[in-house]
């Protein structure tokens, strides 16, 4: 195993765990402002992969559809606030989860109804596509790069929104006070249905920059939102500072889990179960490291009152 | 004149009898995926299915179709429905293999029978095969071999494996090495509906190997293949049909371009029978017909060539037609094994553009006549 390997690998954990900042970012705000947990959030990126799909191959441009898939997704977002989210705030969790799992089903069998049951192309626009050279002659792909920087930047924006705006004021009010809040002349309905829209535009953007390396398919977000939900434990509910550490903690062990413990066993047992057992336990580790994080700092790493 | 006249009378009566047996009602139960991330492969079983039926006529077969959502319970749920309310004579219709193990040992226990349109566990073709289960599409491990076999020819000496972590995936690199006669680069297993890649690929192209054998379906085959050909890795890729089947073709798009891969059906296959089911499938449903849905129609196809000589009710008569396996197959030669699996060629197809359609193309043949592995095990 090479230094460069490992370095590639260390990147690659980066991404990935930027894509998943996106993803949990707007979970965990819509979780800590709204005391709400959002099962379909998979979902609405799920609306941003197939927006930026259908506005790419229609227009010819990329571009375009990555613009189509914040609409789209933020529209979604609204959308479901207004006729359903808002109806849930006060009510448990139980009957939260059970909405908005059934939202799931319903956006999966819409977004079928609509495009078919086989999966949409989307290729990265050709300004980024291909591998570029790094120094130290590593050799990585373009968009994964793009993906990176996309990733840090949308973070340094929400960090300044939530911090230096007086929309940031009012959302990190609306946290920790509802009712005064709204004594004190926050609409708090638009509060929230802003929020929320803004979460799922993070999810359409996470959606449509992630389509065009993997597949845009129905379904497709169940998985990450799962990733998502061990994003925001790790880094404590309601934190965006917490879950983008969480997210590159998660992204990096994930990557350098499955590149190293198949190695690190091959080393005292045959090839082939030493592969067959590092991969199982390489998809175990992201939860031990969550229960991990639990026993040490139950309520995440940046949690209330951690 | 008169005699003439007679005769016609007689035969016609005849006729008549004999399409009064003929009509004898049959119910088929189709299980199958219509819904959820998987539904592309039901639905053009499906469709090829029903396309077989509407071609023949076939008025005297009424289909029972449901949706398994990929779950075994609902599949469990839904077959239990159809045998014991609906009264099927016949199922089929499943696609994933763990969904065929809780539906088919049951089904043909209770005398049903049952005829796998795609999956194909090593369990029901060994020592678990049932004289009333027949498989027409393949046994899971042929496709993988045939790479390996294809692998060999090529000149490869190295390869690197790779393919998820359960059954299928092991089934998968099982089948590939008990061909391929070279070394190993590296052997991975991803988990099960991974999405992202990088790790792989970048040991893969640090391995050393001359060739990337991979399974991996659907959605995951798709994530793959597009990330690999923007990696700037050059390894040849091998894989089975699976990955690079008409359904997801368009969503992997160029980066499939060239890569070889392996499949007892491919829409160029030159007989009369495929070049028809290909134009009709096309014509029917606005689009090209896949791998499996060739499959669906071969199925119907081998049901109905048998309801012609006997009807279920009559188990061992209907058996003994199917066994023949007389109907003409879009895949050219096809007969069954003495553990009622294929007997059949595979073939080597590169993936190729048609206009805006990516497609296969055959290239050559990797196995001739080839049967699987478990035949010996299965004592009916």
């Amino acid at each position: 195993m090479s230094l460069i390997l490992l370095i590639e690998q260390v990147l690659n954990g980066l991404q990935l765990g930027v894509m998943l900042f996106l993803m949990a970012a707007g979970l965990t705000l819509v979780f800590g402002v709204m005391g709400l947990i959002n099962l379909a959030h998979g979902s609405l990126y799920m609306v941003g992969a197939f927006a930026c799909a259908a506005v790419a191959a229609a227009t010819g441009s990329f571009w375009l559809g990555l613009a189509a898939s914040l609409a789209a997704a933020a529209g979604a977002g609204a959308l479901v606030e207004i006729t359903v989210i808002r109806r849930l705030y006060r009510r448990d969790h139980l009957d939260q989860v059970l909405a908005t799992f059934a939202l799931i089903l319903i956006f999966s069998e819409s977004v079928r109804w609509l495009f078919g049951s086989f999966p949409l192309y989307l290729d990265t626009p050709p300004l980024l596509a291909g591998a570029v050279t790094l120094p130290g002659g590593i050799e990585y792909p373009l968009y994964r790069l793009a993906i990176i920087v996309a990733g840090l930047v949308v973070a340094t924006g929400l960090f300044l929104l939530i911090g230096r705006t007086r929309l940031g004021v009012r959302i990190r009010a609306g946290e920790s006070d509802r009712e005064m809040i709204a004594a004190l002349g926050v609409d708090i309905d638009r509060l929230y249905t802003a929020v929320f829209a803004l979460g799922a535009a993070l999810a359409g953007f996470a959606g449509a920059m992630v389509g065009a390396i993997q597949s845009v398919q129905v379904g497709m977000g169940e998985p990450v939102l799962i990733l998502a939900f061990v994003v925001i434990v790790i880094g404590g509910v309601g934190s965006i500072k917490g879950a983008l550490i969480g997210a590159i903690l998660v992204g990096v062990t994930d990557t350098l889990g499955r590149f190293l413990l198949p190695i690190a066993f091959g080393a005292v047992m045959e090839p082939s179960a030493a592969t067959a057992i590092g991969a199982s336990l390489a998809s175990m580790l992201i939860y031990i490291l969550m229960a991990l994080v639990l026993v040490f700092r139950p309520t995440g790493l940046f949690g209330a009152g951690a | 004149m008169k005699f003439n006249a007679k005769f016609a009378a007689a035969l016609s009566a005849l006729a008549l009898a004999a399409s009064a047996a003929a009509a004898e009602q049959v119910k088929v139960g189709m299980i199958t995926t219509l819904s959820g991330g998987g539904a592309g492969l039901g639905i053009d079983v499906r469709d090829g299915f029903l396309l077989a039926l509407k071609q023949a006529g076939a008025s005297d077969v009424e289909m029972i179709i449901e949706d398994d959502q990929r779950k075994p319970d609902v599949a469990v749920q839904l077959s239990d429905k159809m045998i014991q309310s609906d009264k099927v004579d016949i199922m089929t219709g499943i696609i994933w293999s763990n969904l065929a193990m809780a539906v088919a040992p049951g089904a043909v226990k209770q005398g049903k029978f049952y005829l796998s349109p795609n999956a194909g566990p090593s369990a029901l073709a060994g020592k678990g095969c049932d004289k009333n289960y027949f498989n027409v599409a393949w046994q899971n491990d042929n496709l993988h071999e045939a790479a390996g076999a294809y692998a060999n020819s090529a000149g490869y000496e190295k390869s690197f494996i790779l393919a998820p972590n359960y059954p299928a995936g092991k089934d998968a690199l099982t089948g590939y090495k008990r061909f391929f006669e070279g070394d190993y680069a590296g052997e991975v297993y991803t988990k099960l509906g991974q999405t992202d890649y990088a790790a792989e690929i970048a040991q893969i192209r640090a391995s050393g190997a001359d060739s990337v054998f991979f399974f991996l379906p659907g959605g995951m085959g798709i994530a793959f293949m597009k990330q690999y050909a923007q990696s700037g890795v050059d390894i040849p890729l091998i894989g089975p049909a699976f990955s690079f089947d008409q359904g997801i073709l368009q969503a992997v798009g160029d980066a499939a371009l060239g890569v070889k891969n392996t499949s007892q059906w491919s829409k160029d296959i030159d007989n009369e029978t495929n070049k028809a089911f290909v134009a009709s499938f096309q014509e029917e449903y606005g689009r090209l017909p896949s791998l499996y849905a060739s499959q669906g129609f071969d199925t119907a196809n081998l049901m109905l060539s048998a309801l012609k000589v006997a009807q279920p009710s009559d188990a061992d008569a209907f058996r003994a037609a199917l066994e023949t396996a007389d109907f003409a197959s879009t895949r050219g030669d096809f007969k069954f094994g003495p553990n009622h699996h294929p007997i059949q060629d595979i073939y080597v197809r590169e993936v190729i553009k048609e206009g805006d359609v990516f497609t296969n193309k055959i290239v050559g043949v990797a196995l001739e006549d080839h049967g699987d592995a478990y035949a010996a095990e299965c004592k009916m």
